[in-house]
């Protein structure tokens, strides 16, 4: 039971990447990429009605750890307080970007808001990646299972531990990078002429950016966090999820709709991989391992776990098909005139 | 500052805030839903164009209550753990029925609604309008549940190691609390919704700018705030007020300034509290009227604060004492706005009658005051308690988090949410003078 909570949880935010992930990377590129006010406003078209339902995956991901597994929601949330604080405040200057940027024109504000909204985007694939790291890399548990990290101390692996490491840092920028190579695809995929093609360059160029983190990251993450290459020494049909991974690296070469979804593929199969073999922990301590929370020893009582799993099922099924339908909706291109209504 | 003050002043400003924005966006759905109604019954262009533009100011006050809403889910874990750790079980399958079940129906289909009336026809875009609403309505309906489980637990088993555990789904979602509170609180948007339509219909009535709309919103707002305002008095905060009574006596005697036990408790209209020498200042009461109100007996015995322990009193008599007579008082105060509205609109003088479009428009903040009074009686009247008669507040903090962090957060807030209201302000007043014509 806790490994299915386990592994629905890992679906949740796995969409949460892949969904928000392009809007945050269209975001990161949007200054860069389109150079006129017709073209950011395309770039904004392309994401406008989506972004907002993307972000529900956030929420409803994170209601979903909250009780499958109350105790990891307690130790992690509490424990990275001001960083999560922060992606808090990210998020409502990003919303209010966006929206803004539907109603303010003129060479002030809509600049501005380009940028806010540019900025926020880069911070928060930061943020997130930083926090991958982390998990990854374990925390101070104490011993009632609670932990608090201040954001720096002196930058050094193993020693006081902080939030920003350097390998914390490193999962970071490649992140960074990552959302950056999926957003233009994003864009690329939407959009058409001039714009379409300096985000297909853009992507080109990133690609061998995300190519160089993926081995690194690869490599520095076994060194960091053992656990990982015994679980896969243990059960090596895990090899899989690294595969796909694999596999979406190399297909993300060709170009519109396929591009995108190989990217996607990429997303999901370097998550996947990183909670396979992180699993069964789902918060590791970096001292004694004793207290690391496990999806055990984090989950809520069998009882609401059940239940949960009969509402949550049709539940998400209806959600999904709520997304297949505003995607379908908003299918094609988008021209260069902003979306309807605004 | 202890670090207990601030993670509560932490949660109660940023939910205060976020909550001016959900009581607009539940009640406005319902009356947007009755002026699409009224589109496809009349045919015409008119009922279309009302409902537009309520749907643009819809758009920016539900963006408002997005951006403000997701630090709420965030604080139950950054700066609540240990009351998410031991209640997590149960109140984690409300928060996260809320997500899947309501979310991605509200944001889904407030697209189509928004962005999609020419490709939808009038009928499915009354079905996605439909849609928002009830996705706003079932959002409501979780956290107030969630609260109603804080106010009066129930379904839940106490396991040895602290852990508070569900044992009944149905216990959780059918607690006698909810109920009433849910309605109480719905019931309350739309009287928000119904002032805040009936004072934009009055603004422009008396300022003589489209007019017809103008009267269309004072029409359907004093309709709806007459129906609505009544009902928040009888039968939801009457029932809400016998569950206070019921379960939770010392609120009860606190809320009402009931310093002493006794038989034919009257009650207080007015009078400022003086918890020293127990007694209130300058009070105009109602003989009787206490007893009879909590137990249909005028001579019935009403417990004062004296019959419990101190340490069971709310730690903050004056406010709760105070924003439970605002919330009655102006409550009070709207049902005979609104009835009187409702004759001059039936005697046909309302769209002319200055003295009362006056009124209507300047009543505008005075529903938002009460909500917010009704929900801080509520909150602090569950004090000590985080879970009532299971967790107290201070033993539900995340330990680890300093006052100077939480402080710092705080600041941030305050900081965040001023921008974000000076920005609301300015769209929305944009809106309203652009108006409701197209050009």
């Amino acid at each position: 039971m806790e490994t299915i909570w386990f592994c629905l949880v890992a679906v949740m935010i796995a969409a949460y990447v892949v969904l928000d992930g392009f809007d945050l990377g269209a975001g990161i590129l949007h200054r860069f990429v389109a150079k006129t006010d017709a073209e950011r406003r395309a770039v904004l078209a392309s994401i406008g009605p989506l972004w907002d339902g993307n972000e529900v995956w956030l929420l409803a991901g994170g209601g979903t750890l909250y009780f499958a597994f109350p105790a990891l929601y307690a130790s992690s949330f509490s424990g990275f307080y001001l960083p999560l604080m922060m992606v808090l405040w990210l998020l409502i200057l990003r919303g209010i970007a966006i929206e803004f940027r539907g109603h303010l024109q003129g060479p002030v504000w809509g600049p501005l808001c380009d940028s806010v909204f540019c900025g926020a985007s880069a911070l928060l694939a930061i943020f997130f990646g930083a926090a991958l790291g982390n998990v990854v890399r374990g925390v101070p548990l104490d011993s009632s299972g609670y932990f608090f990290l201040p954001l720096w101390t002196d930058f050094s692996l193993g020693g006081d531990a902080a939030v920003l490491d350097p390998y914390t840092v490193l999962i970071a920028i490649a992140a960074f990078i990552t959302l950056a190579e999926h957003g233009a695809l994003w864009v690329a995929y939407k959009t058409t002429g001039d714009l379409e093609q300096r985000s297909r360059r853009a992507a080109g160029r990133l690609w061998w950016a995300v190519a160089a983190m993926v081995i690194v990251i690869t490599f520095t993450s076994f060194r960091v966090q053992p656990h990982l290459g015994e679980s896969f020494r243990a059960r090596p049909w895990g090899f899989v999820f690294p595969l796909i991974a694999l596999a979406g690296l190399i297909l993300m070469r060709r170009s519109g709709l396929r591009a995108f979804l190989a990217s996607s593929a990429f997303l999901t199969g370097m998550l996947t991989s990183v909670a396979f073999g992180v699993y069964p922990y789902v918060l590791p301590s970096s001292g004694d391992p004793a207290r690391s929370l496990t999806i055990y020893n984090a989950a809520a009582a069998r009882y609401g776990l059940q239940v949960g799993l009969v509402w949550f099922i049709p539940g998400i099924a209806l959600a999904a098909g709520y997304f297949v339908y505003t995607y379908r909706s908003f299918a094609g291109k988008v021209g260069e005139e902003p979306w309807p209504g605004k | 500052m202890d670090a207990v003050t601030v993670h509560r002043l932490h949660f109660a400003f940023t939910v205060t805030f976020h909550y001016l924005f959900p009581q607009l966006t539940m009640g406005l759905a319902l009356l947007l839903l009755i002026l699409k109604t009224m589109a496809l019954r009349t045919g015409g262009e008119h009922y279309h164009r009302a409902a537009r533009f309520w749907a643009r100011v819809f758009a920016i006050n539900f963006a408002m209550g997005v951006v403000t809403g997701i630090p709420m889910e965030f604080q139950f874990g950054t700066n609540w753990a240990r009351f998410s750790r031991s209640a997590g079980g149960v109140i984690g399958q409300t928060l996260a029925m809320e997500g899947v079940f309501s979310f991605f129906l509200e944001s889904s289909f407030l697209g189509a609604f928004l962005f999609g009336e020419k490709r939808l026809g009038p009928r499915a875009h009354w079905v996605a309008g439909f849609l928002v609403f009830f996705g706003s309505w079932l959002s409501g309906f979780f956290i107030v549940a969630t609260d109603a489980w804080m106010q009066h637990p129930t379904g839940y088993l106490l396991a040895p190691n602290g852990e508070i555990r569900l044992q009944s789904f149905w216990g959780l979602l059918l607690n006698p609390w909810l109920l009433w509170q849910y309605l109480h609180n719905m019931i309350g948007a739309v009287v928000t919704a119904s002032f805040v339509m009936a004072a934009v219909g009055a603004f422009y009535l008396l300022s003589r700018r489209h007019e017809a709309y103008g009267r269309t919103f004072v029409r359907t707002a004093v309709l709806a705030g007459a129906i609505s305002s009544v009902l928040m008095m009888f039968p939801t905060g009457d029932q809400q007020g016998k569950n206070v009574a019921y379960h939770q006596p010392v609120t009860l005697a606190a809320m009402e300034g009931l310093f002493h036990t006794v038989n034919g408790a009257p009650l207080a209209i007015v009078g400022q509290l003086d918890l020293d020498a127990q007694h209130l200042d300058n009070p105009i009461t109602v003989p009787n009227a206490l007893s009879f109100l909590t137990y249909q007996r005028w001579k019935a015995e009403v417990k004062g604060l004296d019959a419990f322990p101190p340490e069971l009193w709310p730690d903050n008599i004056p406010l709760l004492y105070y924003s439970y007579h605002i919330m009655v008082g102006l409550g009070t105060i709207f049902i005979a706005v609104m009835l009187l509205a409702a004759l001059w609109l039936r005697r046909g003088a309302l769209y002319t009658s200055r003295p009362m479009l006056w009124t209507l428009m300047l009543a505008l903040p005075f529903p938002y005051i009460a909500t917010t009074a009704g929900w801080i009686t509520a909150e602090v009247g569950r004090q000590p308690w985080l879970i009532y008669g299971i967790l107290r507040t201070p033993d539900g903090t995340s330990a680890r988090i300093s006052a100077g962090s939480a402080l710092f957060t705080l600041i941030g807030f305050m900081g965040m949410y001023a921008l974000l209201a000076i920005l609301f302000l300015f769209l929305v007043t944009r809106e309203i003078d652009h108006g409701p014509e197209e050009l």
